[in-house]
């Protein structure tokens, strides 16, 4: 059963392997690739369920006990996550199968995507914080090759932007580990938030400064305003299956940890560190939006967009800063403050998982547009409607889900935050996302009518000889299965929002997790919850 | 002692902002790999010197005896070696690369991707 647990690092390593070990045969990487995130997706939903039966499972690798041993733990959120990149794996895969050039296949394009799935699974079922820390880097490193096949000038511009900004946030992170660790002298995140309880009141200025540290790691990797440049400068320079990975997963990742950490661990002094999430949150809607506005080519509106989103997601986290110093689990079940705080952290799931798949799906498409088109420059763009019928309904069916129209699947995200917001007494905040939402709509119908409105414009000989070219049923199949699970979504919103809403108890409420990590051995929590043993070694 | 190397990790953090904050990618990557020693040395420092011997279980022995160092930020600035260790040697082919495509090292000569 806990081997289970395993499988999202192991598959994707050794189909990764198995690639690298076939890598003179196109046709046989191409198997293996989808045999590995067909996969993928099994073990998530397989995962998914397992939770949903038993709420938490934890594995503790090679049997040493926590604290001591890697431990590896699923929670709703973490499983869920794990499911949502396996559709996101499979349907890149098959996009990939029929977009990406020989060249980048040959130069181990598939192992690379692996190894970049095998990090971000990792950091989703990690229960170590320095762990979180590896599994970043192995997902970096695979993105920082991913991000610089194939060599064009843009690709590398770019990406010494992205590389040096992401670099600097792993020292950022590495040196928040090393205080951290020298405070409390753990870094098993169970323990962690254990330990942290017990802090005496004159190391709390530290234990939050150690939060913000990690607040600048994560929130450069999450693109939170003022910390996002990176973002736009690079994430539309690669093919459009690697620009759809990385917009579907990479900043998701960032986000997933800033959930984690300051649900769990950093929850001491929530006045000072949520309420800077709150700002960062309204900040990054705004910004985010107002950037995508003047974006002249598709990608780079979407990359903007991508952060406008990020600060939609932090709002439930930054509503914890209600709580002051109760404890969610402490308030009563018909406080006012325990159901705003639900609701807001269950938005921000739900957003999350929405956003991964619309994310992808637009970004899928953008390719498809760049591939029939031979730019993805709005102002040459045109009359696609005319041409590609189908095309624009099924572009209509993301981009509308991402504004927020009822019944796409970001109306409901949309909705639980601002109404969280509300009843949070953070009117303005509510205003702000209000506002930001309108904005993307507005982004969202200005694409629209650009692309696919209007005469269309001549079509340059290089378009025209590249379509030629193009297997379009694999590059239109993944968009079209994601609008369906976007569509979805919104239909059976009831279910995905209890799932999201039993993920947001747990984050709430950490003692399931924590006994899980420590498998119900109440002699170390117990005597950690009387502070013996307290300190460094 | 700790106080020496309190502050030779400051100055290093420092060189290192310094550095990344330069228009060169040469400097940048400089920067990058000073900054990675000092978060090293601050684990390091952060757990704690020490000046007892290395944290072995004598063989008969079940547990350790007396008190000794911890090993594991030690364990952990290892990982951390290794890791900027191949990003360095990623970064340093990378401006290799962009310096042949772009033809400098200014960065501020790289802005076509930007917005």
């Amino acid at each position: 059963m806990n081997f289970l647990l395993v499988l999202p690092i192991l598959l994707p390593l050794l189909t990764a392997a198995t690639c690298l070990l076939v890598r003179r045969s196109r046709r046989a990487q191409r198997a293996v690739a989808l045999v590995g995130s067909s996969g993928l997706l099994i073990v998530g939903i397989m995962l998914v369920s397992t939770v949903m039966r038993q709420d938490v499972i934890a594995v503790q690798i090679s049997g040493w006990i926590a604290p001591f041993g890697i431990t590896l733990i699923a929670d709703r959120l973490s499983a869920a996550m794990i499911a949502i990149t396996g559709v996101v794996a499979l349907c890149t895969i098959v996009y990939s199968i029929g977009s990406i050039d020989r060249r980048r296949e040959f130069f181990s394009f598939y192992p690379l995507v692996f190894t970049l799935l095998m990090g971000v699974c990792g950091s989703f079922l990690t229960g170590d914080i320095f762990d979180l820390y590896v599994w970043f880097e192995v997902m970096l490193m695979s993105s920082f090759v991913l991000l610089t096949l194939g060599g064009e000038r843009g690709q590398l511009e770019g990406s010494i932007k992205y590389v040096t900004l992401n670099l600097l946030s792993s020292a950022i992170f590495l040196t928040a580990l090393g205080l951290l660790y020298g405070l409390v002298g753990t870094l098993n995140m169970a323990h962690l938030a254990l330990r942290i309880e017990n802090v005496p009141p004159e190391q709390q200025g530290m234990i939050s400064a150690v939060g913000m540290l990690l607040l600048v790691a994560f929130g450069i990797k999450a693109g939170i305003f003022p910390l996002f440049f990176w973002l736009p400068a690079s994430y539309h320079t690669p093919p459009a299956a690697v620009s759809a990975l990385f917009a579907a997963l990479l900043t998701k990742v960032g986000v997933y940890s800033i959930f984690r950490i300051y649900t769990l661990i950093f929850v001491t002094d929530v006045m000072h560190t949520h309420v800077l999430l709150l700002w960062a949150s309204g900040s990054t809607m705004l910004v985010g939006v107002l950037g995508a506005l003047i974006q002249r080519e598709l990608r780079r509106t979407l990359s903007f967009l991508i952060i406008s989103h990020i600060g939609f997601m932090l709002i439930g986290v930054g509503l914890l800063s209600i709580l002051g110093s109760t404890r969610w689990a402490e308030l009563p079940s018909d406080s006012l403050r325990r159901g705003a705080v639900l609701l807001g952290l269950a938005g921000a799931i739900f957003y999350l998982f929405h956003h991964i798949v619309v994310k992808s799906a637009l970004f899928f498409l953008a390719g498809v547009i760049e591939r029939l088109e031979g730019t993805d420059r709005l102002g040459e763009l045109g009359g696609f409607a005319t041409r590609h019928g189908a095309l624009a309904v099924l572009f209509f069916v993301p981009a509308f889900a991402l504004a927020g129209i009822p019944p796409l699947s970001g109306f409901v995200a949309k909705y639980a935050l601002v109404s969280a917001s509300i009843r949070a007494d953070q009117g303005v905040l509510a205003g702000v996302a209000l506002v930001a939402g309108l904005l993307i709509l507005l982004v969202m119908a200005r694409v629209w009518v650009l692309i696919f409105w209007g005469e269309p414009k001549e079509q340059s000989d290089t378009a025209r000889r590249r379509s030629d070219v193009v297997r379009l049923p694999l590059m239109i199949g993944p968009p079209i299965a994601l609008a369906v699970i976007s569509v979805a979504m919104g239909l059976f919103a009831g279910q995905v929002f209890r799932y999201a809403e039993r993920a947001a108890e747990q984050l709430l409420d950490p003692s399931a997790y924590i006994s899980a990590v420590f498998s119900g051995d109440t002699n170390v929590m117990h005597d950690e919850l009387r502070g013996t043993d307290r300190g460094t070694p | 002692m700790t106080l020496l190397l309190a502050i030779t990790i400051g100055v290093l953090y420092a060189c290192a902002l310094y550095l990344l904050m330069r228009r060169s990618i040469v400097k940048i990557i400089i920067g990058l790999l000073i900054l990675s020693h000092a978060s090293n040395l601050l684990i390091f420092a952060s757990s704690g010197l020490r000046r007892e011997g290395a944290t072995l279980i004598s063989g008969d022995a079940t547990t350790l005896s007396g008190t000794a160092p911890d090993p594991l930020p030690q364990a952990m600035i290892l990982t951390a070696i290794v890791i900027s260790f191949g990003v360095a040697a990623f970064s340093v082919v990378l401006v290799h690369r962009v310096h042949r495509a772009v033809g400098t090292d200014d960065l501020d000569e790289m802005r076509s991707t930007d917005t």
